[in-house]
């Protein structure tokens, strides 16, 4: 009795684990599924918008997955396949946005956030340094009073 | 120059903030459609109310005209359909339904009971021209020019707002250009 709840309870939950995408594509290599499961990941469900369509199960991210399964097996390329599906449902469903001039500050801001980053962090490093240099160099004069002041306290505790 | 740092943060929120405001009251579920500007896809199906006639992209030119999307299955195409009765008879406007994945028993059944809109409707039970379309989500509505091309796609209900703002203009436009 307690083995078939144990089963029961597995097959339950295999099921729950493969509800996610139920449609089965047969691939002939190991490398081709990968390139399939590639293509599905980078691209975004337009109907259901913060998942890919390897992860949606909307009925459009289905048909957008057997389009990229079709392509696949007619021997286009991953260019050929991404623009086909941008042709209909535009560069929205790119979760990676083609690198141009319209584009270029979105892919820009990470490394411009860095080297802000950085350029402040140098600034307040180099500034803090010049200040404790300034502070640290005594002029002549001061010099001159902090000998006389330990002069006269040697000859104090020598007394 | 020290002054200009000191009001740095400052000009960064406020930059930020006119950025994200404009954000603000932005449905993001609404896309623009890629096909803006282009000419339909070219597609071979049957009609809704013929089996037997063929329908083609043909059909969408010669004058300005709405494209809609709909099937039996999709509760918001109930909402428009009585505006869209509205626009066809009191406003003369030419409607060509696409019937999107749906059977074509319950799409005549839904015709018969809450009236036919369309000049024609296309039947598309595998959604291979919505596909085409870029279609996403019933109901989708496309204004096309005189000469089949996409002007505008409307996602989401038609009613007399969204006729009075949004499709009226571009029909307007595309009429006179066209």
């Amino acid at each position: 009795m307690r083995h078939l709840l144990f089963v029961m309870l597995l097959t339950g939950l295999s099921g729950v684990a493969t509800a996610e995408v139920a449609d089965v594509y047969d691939f002939r290599t190991v490398e081709q599924e990968q390139r399939f499961q590639n293509l599905i990941e980078e691209l975004r469900c337009p109907k259901c918008q913060n998942q890919n369509i390897a992860d949606s199960n909307a009925p459009i991210s289905k048909d957008m997955r057997a389009e990229v399964y079709r392509m696949m097996s007619e021997g286009a390329t991953d260019r050929e396949i991404i623009d086909a599906l941008v042709a209909r449902f535009g560069e929205f469903i790119l979760y990676k946005p083609e690198v141009e001039k319209r584009t270029i500050l979105l892919w820009a801001t990470p490394a411009i956030a860095v080297l802000g980053g950085l350029l402040m962090v140098t600034i307040v490093v180099i500034r803090s340094r010049r200040g404790n240099a300034e502070q640290t160099a005594l002029t002549p004069e001061e010099k001159a009073r902090v000998e006389k002041i330990l002069a006269e306290g040697d000859r104090d505790t020598n007394a | 120059m020290k002054r200009f740092f000191l009001f740095l943060p400052l000009l960064i929120a406020v930059v930020l903030g006119v950025v994200l405001f404009a954000g603000i009251g932005k449905d993001p579920t609404k896309l623009e459609s890629a096909l803006v500007g282009k000419p339909v896809p070219a597609f071979s199906l049957k009609d809704l109310n013929n089996p037997e006639a063929e329908l083609d992209e043909s059909l969408l030119r010669g004058e300005v005209q709405l494209l809609n999307v709909w099937g039996t299955w999709c509760p918001a195409c109930r909402d428009e359909h009585d505006d869209l009765m509205w626009l066809a008879q009191d406003k003369g406007i030419s409607i060509v339904g696409l019937n999107y994945k749906d059977n074509r028993a319950d799409a005549l059944v839904w015709l018969e009971r809450l009236g036919n809109p369309y000049r024609k409707t296309i039947y598309d039970p595998k959604g291979t021209l919505g596909f085409d379309l870029g279609v996403y989500g019933a109901p989708e509505t496309f204004v096309i020019d005189a000469s089949g091309v996409v002007r505008y796609r409307h996602v989401g209900v038609v009613n007399k707002q969204v006729w009075q703002e949004t499709l009226l203009p571009v029909i307007n436009d595309a009429r006179g250009n066209g």
